[in-house]
């Protein structure tokens, strides 16, 4: 079948009219759909975790828990102040308050929240950035919610990286091998040239075993299952109030922090 | 055809040249690839089996590996394989190299001969190179 140009100009006309009525389909997520909870799943598995920060309370609680990530997962330590800051390599870090909640701010916090760390990791989304850019789908959602990485499929390009809001993706500028310490034989290294980032311990749950972060943690991060309502997770997610990272980019993070206050319920 | 006899032998000159690695590696003696499973490991097995027969596994080990990795790290699917009494995890670090521990008379053995360079070693090592 051959197409004329005054068919061509109808069917482009009729398709740019349906972009028009209908542009949902090109956005991510509209705001109001965002904050409505509506992907809130019922059954399944929807892996998630919380962080109570009230928990971390000097500076080895957090490195602990930063330590126990990056030693079993070969995580090279490229330090920022001696090798080149673009070079680090991170899957738990820490940051300010005002740089992990920007949009939630206001100068009247509690000076302690204001000068608090807190610990980030890889929010494993529900309608994650960085796997609709991925262009060889190293990156995907696993049935479990856990975005997961295949870093046989990674091909460098970083688009990932420049999509993820959190910046929870690390660019292996360098062979990584050399700035790792010790590395742990059950686990491969990466290799110049590829993105890597938190995998909610994905070989660990395979054992039956917590997250390496939650195991070290003192209680103060708890892992779960979000789908299930009757799971440890959701009984501190309906007890504690609790704030995601960047609500308004639509990317529903996992990852939910227990700010302050008060316990209000056992 | 002019200065013919010249232009004859200096095509059969530059030919011989060109051929002369062909004929070198033809008479040259070669030992082959013989590589060993003279492992602690595998010595201890009683019945010395692998996931597939060794002939199998000499042409296709490459295609077992590109399986068990898509099955292991896009579906999630780590079942393990039961082998002569023995229970084999589907990773190269953890499955393979526990039994082949000596990658250099091993795994290089013959990759070498091949003249072929996987890049599975770029990540995945081997546990006395981790200890580096």
């Amino acid at each position: 079948m051959s197409v004329d140009r005054r068919k061509f100009l109808k069917i482009a006309g009729l398709a740019s009219l349906g972009l028009a009525l209908n542009p949902s389909d090109f956005i991510l997520m509209s705001p109001a759909e965002a904050s409505s909870g509506k992907s809130l799943p019922s059954s399944g598995e929807r892996l998630g975790m919380t962080i109570d920060v009230r928990k971390f309370k000097n500076d080895a609680d957090y490195q602990r828990i930063i330590d126990a990530c990056h030693s079993i997962h070969n995580v090279p330590t490229l330090i920022p102040e001696k090798n080149d800051i673009k070079n680090e390599v991170k899957w738990i870090w820490t940051d300010t308050y005002g740089h992990t909640f920007p949009e939630q701010i206001n100068e009247y916090h509690p000076q302690d929240i204001k000068s608090k760390k807190f610990p980030l990791l890889c929010n494993h989304c529900d309608h994650p950035p960085c796997v609709r850019v991925c262009p060889t789908k190293a990156t995907f959602k696993s049935k479990n919610g856990i975005v997961s990485q295949d870093p046989h499929r990674c091909i460098g390009c970083r688009f990932c990286m420049a999509a993820c809001p959190y910046g929870s993706r690390s660019f292996n500028w360098v062979d990584p091998r050399p700035y790792i310490a010790k590395r742990d034989p059950s686990f491969p290294t990466r290799t110049m040239g590829v993105v890597e980032k938190c995998t909610f311990c994905v070989e660990r749950l395979a054992k039956g075993l917590q997250p390496a972060c939650v195991e070290v943690s003192k209680g103060a991060m708890v892992f779960g299952n979000l789908a299930d309502a009757h799971s440890k997770l959701r009984r501190v997610l309906s007890t504690h109030y609790t704030l995601r990272r960047k609500p308004a980019v639509g990317t529903m993070p996992s990852v939910f922090y227990v700010i302050g206050g008060q316990d209000y319920a056992g | 055809m002019y200065n013919g006899g010249k232009i004859i032998a200096g095509l059969v000159i530059f030919f011989g040249l060109l051929t002369v690695p062909f004929f070198i590696n033809a008479v040259k003696p070669t030992s082959g690839a013989n590589p060993s499973i003279d492992t602690p490991v595998i010595n201890s097995l009683d019945t010395k089996e692998c996931v597939k027969p060794a002939d199998y596994m000499r042409i296709e080990h490459m295609k077992v590996l590109d399986e068990w990795r898509d099955e292991v790290v896009r579906d999630g699917d780590r079942k393990t394989i039961h082998v002569g009494g023995k229970d084999f995890q589907k990773s190269l670090q953890n499955g393979c190299m526990e039994c082949h521990s000596n990658k250099k008379q091993f795994c290089d053995e013959c990759h070498k001969y091949a003249g072929v360079k996987p890049y599975c070693w770029s990540c995945h090592f081997v546990k006395e190179e981790g200890r580096i």
